[in-house]
């Protein structure tokens, strides 16, 4: 349980510092926007990451762990302060417009 | 008296060639004279050969060959069977048949179309028939140019396209040119593409030719549909025509297959089945041959308030219509009907390449107890070389036939399957389905929103811009939808059988160009707009389609999905080097070591420039994008085909 708490307080405090600036260099360097697009909207390829991304102990997890079409990314490849760089980057895309305020959906 | 002696050859021909004409003398058949005519079963002579055989010999000029040439009579074949166009590559083993066509035949029906590489005139040809319905032929020279054409060939054959590919080949060891006609020549070329080819011959004789040339086109052209091949002799090409004694030439009259049918007894079974279903859930590939199937599979749908499915390799259902539904439809559903699946295993089961020691895994998309339908004519071909077939499926009915040809049983039997108690609750599925389909539409229109003004352009934006430059004209897209994350299949109201040409079969990489100039040209034909939103990679296999398309006056609005890179490979190496704990060598580019497009870039507004065509860009910024396609919607309806290079976001 302690360990575990501990887990969460080092993923949190990762969180807070990370950098979105950084984290946009690092989410095209390591190839995130291939298959999510440069604003991580996702598409045939990939997954919508942005706006709203997913909690970041869960996003985590997911990379670390993933079993479905996109591969984990371990840690030697992607160290944790990168990963909570992106992150930020992510979390800090801004909403969508709404479609129905875009004409071209709308006809 | 050589020249004496050819006459008098020639005055013996003329008492001996009932189907064709012979002299260059004479006008080239006309397009209305080349119908078939209806029985006998072998053509008369048509109006030129009855001038030809009435009129006095000696009206006809002298030539060196002492004859009629052997390819004279081919073409006079060729013409009975409504063959447009032949978009070929140059070569010197078909020359005798080229000469023909453009000499002897007035270069119409078909008409010769210049193509830069047999890949493209393949392509092309299969294109047009996904417009157009109906086959073209192509030449290509019998061993390098039919290597050239093998890929298209290999698409095509698992599309299901018919067409007619001819390769010249000079059989004669003794009398053929040395050294490069030599290395061009082989005991049997057909052997190079017999495993993706429904059928092929080596004609020995002119009247083996038209045999074999009219039973090909028959082969082609009765489902399942495919490509053909022919090897052509050089000699066989060139040499005069002799007669065999008494026996006269003639050509068999064309007389279409019907479509096989599934059996009557499970088309009944199936009907129970589907009228008896909670949720039934129809999965169509290529159901639809023609504009009737997609009426066809309104009807059965409507009948049974079950969702379609489209996978798309033709457009089989409207997209607009409330049981149009997307792949997850088929998890709740009890009964599935598959019909013309190209792959049934891979419609009902996951497979996800990401499992243990680097091999995937497999899961169900539907519910245990799900009773499965097939429909497929695909059943029939035996070939079993190339694995198009797929993985094995078990399903409860099996039926082997044509699912457009056995659609009309099946709705018959299905209307009177539905027991009175039934409909109420068929009523409600089909409520059902009208909330979901506004909901769907509702999400992907959502999903097309983000990123909307996004630099490089999102795919979205750019199908979107695209379809509003032409959404008042009668409109076709004629490039596959998969790299624009399918945003025209889900945004653009496709309801035609013509409003998109679905897919390569074979998914070889360099169809899209071509393809989408073939069907550009038959809609060309039926005063269409043509809409490919042609992506990077694809363009630069073979280039010179584009200057084909200018040199024909075959207009398309290109619109580049420019993404810079081979992004459909992209992550098979990266998803390697993560289970190998590797980061990938990017090598200072955006992606693996020879998985991009740039440094440097391709001009794409040059290449097309260069070639004839009317073109923009680079255009970065989405403000960009409706000017510039006002402007080139403009230059296609004019009949300059236009291009716009656009940078996109990846998919």
């Amino acid at each position: 349980m302690r360990a575990f708490v501990l887990l969460l307080s080092c993923v949190a405090m990762s969180a807070m510092a990370a950098d979105a600036g950084k984290g946009k260099a690092l989410f095209e360097k390591n190839g995130c926007w291939q298959c999510h697009g440069y604003a991580g909207q996702g598409g045939a390829a990939g997954k919508t990451l942005a706006p709203k991304p997913m909690p970041f102990e869960a996003f985590t997890i997911f990379v670390r762990n993933s079993n479905g079409p996109m591969p984990p990314y371990p840690k030697e490849i992607l160290p944790e302060a990168d990963l909570a760089d992106i992150h930020a980057y992510l979390q800090s895309i801004p909403a969508t417009k709404d479609y129905k305020s875009i004409p071209l959906l709308n006809q | 008296m050589a020249r004496e002696g050819s006459f008098k050859h020639r005055r013996r021909f003329l008492t001996g060639f009932v189907a064709a004409g012979a002299a260059s003398a004479i006008p080239p058949v006309r397009a209305a004279e080349a119908q078939a005519p209806k029985p006998p079963s072998a053509l008369p002579p048509n109006a030129r050969v009855a001038a030809a055989e009435t009129q006095v010999a000696n009206e006809l000029p002298p030539n060196r060959i002492g004859g009629v040439p052997g390819s004279d009579f081919m073409v006079d074949v060729l013409k009975t069977l409504d063959i447009q166009y032949c978009p070929a590559n140059c070569a010197s083993s078909y020359r005798g048949i080229h000469e023909s066509l453009i000499n002897y035949g007035g270069n119409r029906m078909p008409e010769f179309l210049t193509c830069m590489h047999e890949e493209s005139a393949v392509a092309m040809a299969h294109g047009y028939f996904k417009i157009a319905g109906k086959p073209l032929m192509t030449l290509c020279h019998g061993t390098v140019g039919l290597q050239h054409a093998t890929m298209a060939i290999y698409n095509a054959w698992c599309d299901r396209v018919p067409m007619i590919v001819i390769g010249g080949n000079d059989l004669d060891a003794a009398t053929r040119p040395p050294n490069v006609p030599t290395f061009h020549s082989a005991q049997d070329i057909n052997a190079l593409v017999r495993d993706f080819t429904k059928w092929d011959d080596t004609p020995v004789s002119l009247q083996h030719f038209a045999q074999s040339m009219v039973r090909a086109y028959k082969i082609a052209m009765t489902p399942p549909y495919g490509p053909v091949m022919i090897s052509l002799d050089a000699g066989l090409q060139q040499e005069p025509i002799k007669g065999r004694g008494s026996e006269k030439l003639y050509i068999p009259r064309y007389v279409p297959t019907a479509p096989p049918q599934g059996d009557s007894g499970a088309v009944k079974e199936a009907a129970k089945l589907l009228a008896d279903a909670q949720n039934p859930v129809i999965v169509a590939d290529r159901a639809a041959r023609t504009p009737n199937g997609i009426k066809l599979l309104v009807q059965l749908a409507e009948a049974l308030q079950a969702r379609v499915v489209d996978q798309g390799s033709r457009t089989n259902f409207p997209r607009t219509h409330h049981l149009s539904a997307p792949p997850s439809a088929i998890s709740g559903a009890d009964v599935i009907l598959g019909l013309e699946l190209s792959d049934f295993w891979g419609t009902v089961n996951s497979f996800t390449d990401n499992g243990e020691h680097g091999l995937g895994h497999n899961s169900s998309r539907i519910k245990p107890g799900t009773k499965l339908i097939s429909i497929s004519s695909s059943e029939l071909l035996t070939k079993s070389n190339y694995q198009d077939f797929q993985r094995f499926q078990v399903t409860d009915i099996s039926m082997v036939g044509d699912a457009e040809a056995t659609l009309p049983a099946l709705l018959e039997a299905v209307k009177s399957a539905i027991p009175a108690a039934r409909r109420g609750a068929i009523a409600q599925r089909g409520e059902a389905a009208k909330k979901a389909h506004a909901d769907d539409h509702a999400r992907t229109r959502q999903a097309a929103a983000i990123a909307w003004d996004a630099s490089p352009i999102s795919t979205a934006r750019l199908v979107m811009e695209t379809y509003n430059a032409v959404k008042h004209l009668d409109w076709s897209i004629v490039s596959q939808s998969g790299n624009v994350s399918n945003w025209q299949t889900r945004l653009w109201p496709i309801e035609q059988h013509h409003h998109w040409i679905g897919r390569s079969g074979g998914f070889g990489v360099g169809y899209g160009a071509p393809a989408s100039v073939g069907a550009a040209l038959a809609n060309r034909d039926a005063g269409r707009i043509s809409v490919n939103i042609q992506a990077d990679g694809d363009l630069m296999y073979a280039p010179g389609v584009l200057w084909t398309a200018a040199k024909h006056k075959i207009p398309q609005l290109a619109v580049m999905h420019n993404n810079r890179g081979y992004h459909q490979e992209v992550m098979h190496v990266q998803r390697l080097a993560n289970f190998r704990s590797r980061g990938s060598n990017y090598g200072g580019g955006m992606g693996p070591v020879g998985t991009r497009i740039e440094n440097p870039d391709i001009d794409y507004r040059k290449l097309a420039e260069s070639m004839g065509w009317w073109a923009r860009g680079p255009l970065k910024d989405p403000a960009q994008l409706a000017p510039a396609l006002r402007e080139a919607v403009k230059m296609v309806q004019a009949g300059t085909p236009a291009l716009l290079d656009v940078w996109t976001q990846p998919r």
